[in-house]
């Protein structure tokens, strides 16, 4: 509720224009435009990595080279200059900042320009008191400041930079990276492998249930910089884990890439509950500019009774080209996808989901709802598999779409395989648009369109909306309004 | 407080409305009455502003203002209040928010400050005494899986808490069982006052029984054909709109 006043106040605020529209001042550290073997090497050098990460990330550069771009998605841009991009840019800094002082002021003016709820702002500045989220702040790239280390540390839980977790941790990261998704996995995840710059990497010991919400914001802001961030997490036996990842973008015209790759690994009685809300620019009204957001998002239930939970709610992107999956290997795992996916004037995202089903009494639900407005193009596409030996799996999915305007698509592409006669799979999809009557009902009740529509969509969203920890809901309830800010009436 | 001249209203290029005329003052009750198709539900949806019914012809004026003029969330924003006939479900969207949210919009209007979650909640608690109704509608999602009763009875509890000055209420005696009939009637009186205007659109004289009108008027044909007093229902409950619209004979 609050948050519906609140987006009305926000879309007076932004006046319809892109709310994160800023570019920050910083002297960066750019590598020349271009890949190839010696940029590699630069990324992996200035990184200070040992020997076996640069060979590891060779490999990966040398297997790109052989791979192609994915074509299947339903989703049209112009071909991508792989040769005109700037692969690594970071801040400059001395020997990394030891105290909140030695932050660039600057860099404190991007969070407080950014007016979003979480409190990152006060944990940075260092504010006594400050909500218990744990922010590791990656400003491109490189991560500049790490709070609630101490606290964390004490529970032996690691979070922090993936860079320093090189160094301090060598022995998890060669054990677990590349272990969900490989190398060789798709044209992206193989160009993130080579030349992935830095991300998150948490680990949460055996029993351990952590007890905060941890929480990254990525922010691209490099021109012309494609993001390649490298996220990896694991929950050891017994333990529970929640993670936020946030985004927010500078406009700009030039359409910007971004290929991620996120790793989760759940062992025996493990949970990991990732939460994304992903509001990168989304290109203007024409289509021009925006981010290209192709991402591969991956989570293994490894252990017995380990549990998997993606939700995201996307916003923004020119392009979304994502499918957060989980193997669900291990006996009685379990793994839940819970998507919002909105698409606006130009917007096109092709997302959904890919359970497969291994262990025995393995269980997935899926929960997608996509919205389309203007010339928006939404694609659902999913796969559940189950391999032979999965005795009595379970899925359930429902794919609801909601269409706004007559100018927009909305698409569902499910894949069932199924190798066990055991399992059970239930299917519901529907596709609706939002009355003339129940506009009018809000309308006679006070509300103004905007509201009125912002108040539908995120009924239609709620199954959704209500699995985001609540730092984050009120966040993202915004942002779907401000997101079909104009596409009725 | 309410002025119709000389209405004319059409929906898909039919006239429904052919040159109504209606004056309701401050204090006032008054029953709009007529058969089926005679254009009762169209005079709610032209006062509210719905879109789709276009007014061809005439003025409406409404606290000196022209309501023709504003738009739909204005005119409820203003304290126009439409108790619908079909109650619209609204999935996920919980009616406690729903209904706060519009307090709001209208108390903004107002120059009022807004209600935090727990000020309503007091407004509510007070409104749904006041009308013997408990609040545990209003924790579901809008009118979604609501019975008949149920469904009206939230109308009259949105319309207490939003506290308009005109109130328009198509057909809500419809689909009411005696005891939700009394419900929805003692929520309507405990809304009457001298600074505020009812116009109960109704097929019977039974709602009337409970909501004593001040004026009653026969629409028939787009227009109104007859007006009277409270007897003008009991006559027509015993003799049907035979005397006033011949082709209902």
């Amino acid at each position: 509720m609050a948050a519906t006043t609140e987006t009305q106040q926000a879309l007076k605020d932004i006046g319809g224009d892109y709310k994160h529209g800023f570019v920050t001042d910083i002297e960066m550290d750019v590598a020349p435009k271009g890949l190839n073997e010696d940029v590699v090497r630069m990324i992996s050098a200035k990184k200070g990595e040992p020997e076996w990460l640069l060979d590891w990330r060779l490999e990966a550069f040398r297997k790109w080279g052989k791979e192609e771009e994915p074509e299947w998605a339903k989703v049209h841009y112009p071909a991508i200059d792989f040769q005109d991009i700037h692969y690594y840019a970071a801040p400059k800094k001395k020997d990394g900042p030891k105290s909140l002082d030695e932050v660039d002021p600057e860099l404190l003016d991007t969070y407080a320009k950014l007016g979003i709820p979480i409190k990152e702002q006060e944990v940075l500045a260092g504010v006594m008191g400050s909500p218990n989220i744990a922010v590791d702040a990656v400003f491109d790239s490189v991560s500049v400041a790490t709070t609630y280390k101490k606290k964390l540390e004490e529970m032996g839980i690691i979070f922090g930079s993936f860079s320093e977790a090189v160094k301090t941790h060598p022995e998890l990261i060669r054990k677990y990276l590349g272990s969900v998704v490989p190398v060789s996995d798709n044209f992206y995840a193989t160009l993130n492998s080579a030349v992935f710059s830095d991300g998150t990497f948490v680990y949460v010991p055996k029993g351990v249930r952590c007890p905060m919400e941890l929480s990254t914001y990525f922010r691209i802001n490099t021109k012309e910089t494609g993001q390649f961030e490298r996220t990896l997490i694991i929950a050891d036996e017994g333990s529970y884990v929640s993670y936020l990842e946030g985004c927010t973008a500078p406009m700009r015209d030039e359409n910007q890439l971004h290929a991620a790759v996120v790793e989760l690994i759940a062992l025996d009685n493990a949970e990991i509950k990732y939460s994304t809300v992903q509001n990168w620019y989304p290109g203007d009204k024409n289509g021009k500019g925006g981010i290209y957001n192709f991402v591969t998002k991956r989570g293994a239930c490894r252990g017995v009774n380990s549990k998997i939970s993606w939700t995201q709610v996307e916003t923004g992107s020119a392009i979304t080209w994502k499918y957060p999956s989980c193997i669900l290997q291990g006996d009685n795992s379990q793994g839940e996808f819970y998507s919002v996916a909105i698409t606006n004037n130009m917007q096109q995202a092709d997302t959904g989901t890919k359970m497969i089903h291994i262990g025995k009494n393995t269980r997935s639900r899926i929960i997608s709802k996509g919205i389309s407005a203007g010339r928006g193009q939404n694609t659902y596409r999913g796969l559940v598999r189950v391999m032979a030996g999965a005795e009595n799996a379970r899925n359930y999915t429902q794919c609801d779409s909601l269409l706004m305007g007559d100018k927009c698509g909305a698409h569902t592409v499910p894949y069932i395989e199924v190798k066990n006669p055991s399992a059970q799979i239930e299917h519901e999809a529907t596709t609706s648009k939002i009355s003339e009557d129940q506009l009018f009902y809000c309308l006679q009740r006070g509300l103004t369109q905007e509201e009125a529509v912002s108040m539908i969509v995120n009924g239609f969203c709620k199954e959704v909306m209500q699995n985001l920890p609540m730092e984050f809901a009120v966040e993202a309830q915004k942002l779907l309004g401000i997101s079909l800010e104009g596409s009725v009436g | 407080m309410l002025e119709i001249k000389n209405l004319h209203a059409a929906v898909d290029g039919k006239e429904i409305l052919k040159g109504l005329d209606l004056t309701v003052k401050a204090g006032e009750v008054h029953a709009i009455m007529g058969p089926n198709g005679s254009g009762k539900s169209t005079l709610a949806y032209v006062l509210a502003g719905r879109a789709g019914y276009e007014v061809t012809e005439g003025s409406v004026t409404y606290g000196g203002k022209d309501l023709l003029e504003m738009s739909a969330d204005e005119r409820a924003r203003d304290g126009v209040f439409l108790g619908f006939q079909y109650p619209v479900e609204l999935p996920g969207v919980n009616g406690m928010t729903f209904l706060r949210t519009a307090a709001n919009a209208v108390r903004r209007h107002r120059g009022l400050p807004e209600l935090d979650g727990i000020d309503f909640l007091k407004l509510l608690r007070q409104k749904a005494s006041l009308l013997e109704m408990d609040d545990s509608l209003l924790k579901r999602a809008v009118n979604v899986g609501f019975s008949g009763g149920e469904k009206k009875r939230n109308e009259i509890a949105q319309m207490a808490v939003l506290d308009p000055t005109l109130m328009v209420l198509d057909e809500t005696d419809s689909g009411l069982d005696i005891d939700a009939l009394k419900v929805v009637s003692k929520g309507i009186n405990a809304l009457r006052g001298p600074d505020k205007a009812t116009v109960l659109v109704t097929h019977y004289q039974r709602l009337l029984s409970y909501v004593e009108p001040d004026f009653v008027h026969i629409l028939a044909r787009g227009k109104i054909v007859a007006s009277g007093g409270k007897e003008l229902a009991l006559e027509l409950e015993r003799d049907g709109y035979v005397n006033y619209v011949p082709e209902a004979a």
